[in-house]
């Protein structure tokens, strides 16, 4: 599904990442964690468009995505969420969703300005198909609200339910679970298991190890921007050198 | 939204309406001005307002719309509304051409850049005296024609003025409540999100300061043609700054605002004669008031104020207005 060959990435003198390569398996959730400045949220705006590596390749269904910008894989299927929630928060819970239905409508200035009758058509359509995410995230009663003034918990289900609105086959998502509360988080846990089995992979960077261990079909571990080691939840967790890595040599 | 249309449709009826209660001449030459204003707010509050993409040099389209209007008619003795059309398609290619490299910046560079074009313009305005007339201006433009209307009284220009203001608010309401208005809120708001979303921001935002500069010179053509006279002191750095005034006074992305900061800023000069040159120190307090105290202008105070006012019914739909 999604593959990162030799991935490096050089910040001035600092080297990020280095020679990352790992594969992401269609239909599953992928965690990729590692201790702070691992590289995750690197490699993460690297295979999103944000930056642009040094070195290395990406690939989306065997197609080459390397460089390609945000806009660009946001039609071929490839959406993320941000750790900080990037809302648009002056745009009401609604609008947030209807803009990930951007590049599922085509209406243009012309089309829009002069409300062409196509445009009502296509309007009212992307309307109920918002409305049907709103519900996926359970928060359809907030459809109206401000999307700035929403508490933090429900701005990540606004956020989820713009990206999937965008029809993603691959969605990364960067630490989901970080702010919210235990509640909230187990909320997420089944929204995240609701979204695979809608067929979206997902590969998410998280922090909280009990999500991660309970929800993902792979582990890829980075420490120091290299890959120190990959394989199931059970196999992570039994790996020596992954737990060198995090409570240090004893 | 659709309370958008029902104030719209209220407000034409009182723009209609209008002149009947100005008999006078003076007043309603207030209200021509106005008219151009709030087509000029309406356009750059595209930009500023729905995109948050700053320009100081919109002076300079509305100069370009109204020189290109002016000079074709006057000189090489086209019919005026093809000068018009002329003058929006020439200013709409080259506002796209300035946009690419030009909308790559943000914020503060943003501005300089397009304050110093704002500046090249005036200059070329002053200083091609054989094309322009210089700084002693153009005159002898003819006026607009329409079947057997010459449109060369102030009541006449008054419903042609309007006309073209009213279309230019119907559009770009059109627009606000579209999935291309959405994108330009969605780019304001994070733009790096919005391009995660697939909008192409980069296009998007030359594409409307495009759009906002083709309306700007299309209101520069009824200039030149309803004054019949223009100069370049109409088109310099100060009306690029009133013009930002008044969709900061009006409120940022609400169409009716740029109306309201529209009209006051036209009516300003006119209530402030007494204070003669202090004028810009009145304009100056003004900002800062309405930024300190009513940061979404004029039309998010009468929202917060009808709000306040209106019985309360329910705490979430009350909450939804905001």
């Amino acid at each position: 599904m999604l593959r990162v060959e030799g991935i490096t990435q050089i910040f001035g003198g600092l080297t990020a990442l280095e020679d990352v390569s790992f594969q992401v398996e269609k239909g599953k959730i992928t965690g990729v964690i590692g201790p702070n400045g691992a590289g995750k949220t690197t490699l993460f705006n690297i295979i999103t468009g944000l930056y642009t590596q040094s070195r290395g390749k990406v690939f989306l269904e065997g197609t080459e995505i390397s460089g390609f910008p945000p806009e660009r894989l946001a039609p071929r299927g490839l959406v993320r969420t941000f750790q900080n929630i990037e809302m648009f928060s002056q745009m009401t819970v609604l609008e947030n969703v209807l803009v990930g239905l951007h590049t599922r409508s085509r209406c243009g200035i012309f089309s829009c300005a002069f409300k062409l009758p196509w445009q009502l058509s296509e309007e009212r359509r992307m309307r109920e198909e918002a409305f049907r995410w709103l519900e996926f995230c359970g928060i359809g009663e907030l459809a109206d609200l401000e999307a700035g003034a929403l508490p933090f918990g429900k701005c990540r289900s606004v956020e989820v339910a713009r990206a999937m609105a965008v029809n993603p086959r691959i969605l990364l998502m960067d630490e989901p679970a970080a702010g919210l509360n235990s509640r909230e988080t187990a909320d997420l846990e089944v929204l995240i298991r609701k979204i695979r089995e809608t067929g979206v992979t997902v590969v998410l960077v998280e922090h909280d190890m009990e999500l991660v261990m309970d929800i993902c079909d792979a582990i890829v571990v980075l420490n120091l921007g290299k890959k120190l080691a990959e394989g199931t939840p059970r196999e992570i967790q039994e790996n020596p050198a992954v737990i060198k890595a995090y409570l240090g040599e004893g | 939204m659709k309370r958008d249309y029902l104030l719209f449709v209220l407000f034409t009826l009182v723009v209609l309406a209008a002149p009947c209660a100005f008999k006078g001449g003076y007043l309603l030459n207030v209200l021509v001005f106005m008219g151009i204003n709030t087509m000029l707010a309406v356009a750059l509050n595209l930009l500023l307002g729905f995109a948050g993409q700053i320009s100081l040099g919109h002076a300079s389209f509305f100069g370009l719309g109204a020189y290109f209007s002016g000079i074709l008619s006057t000189t090489y003795g086209f019919n005026p509304w093809l000068t018009m059309l002329i003058a929006a398609v020439a200013v709409g290619l080259l506002a796209f051409g300035l946009g690419f490299p030009i909308l790559k910046l943000k914020g503060h560079y943003l501005a300089m850049a397009t304050l110093g074009f704002g500046i090249i313009v005036y200059i070329v305005f002053n200083e091609t005296v054989a094309l322009t007339g210089g700084p002693s201006g153009l005159s002898g433009i003819p006026n607009l024609r329409l079947g057997g209307i010459l449109f060369d009284g102030d009541l006449k220009n008054y419903y042609l003025i309007w006309s073209f203001a009213l279309v230019t608010m119907l559009l770009s309401i059109n627009l606000a409540h579209s999935r291309i208005g959405r994108a330009l809120r969605a780019i304001h708001d994070s733009e790096v999100a919005s391009r995660v979303m697939g909008v192409n921001a980069r296009l998007l935002k030359v594409q409307v300061f495009a759009l906002s500069a083709i309306i700007s010179a299309v209101a520069g053509s009824l200039y030149a043609h309803t004054m019949s006279f223009i100069s370049p002191a109409s088109f310099g750095f100060n009306f690029s700054v009133e013009l930002v005034t008044m969709v900061i006074i009006g409120g940022l992305g609400s169409i009716f605002g740029s109306f309201l900061g529209a009209a006051l800023l036209t009516m300003l000069p006119e209530l402030l004669r007494v204070v003669q040159d202090y004028d810009i120190v009145v304009y100056g307090l003004l900002l800062i008031v309405m930024t300190m105290y009513m940061p979404k202008g004029l039309a998010g105070g009468i929202a917060t104020l009808w709000r306040l006012l209106r019985p309360k019914k329910n705490g979430a739909i009350d909450h939804a207005q905001g």
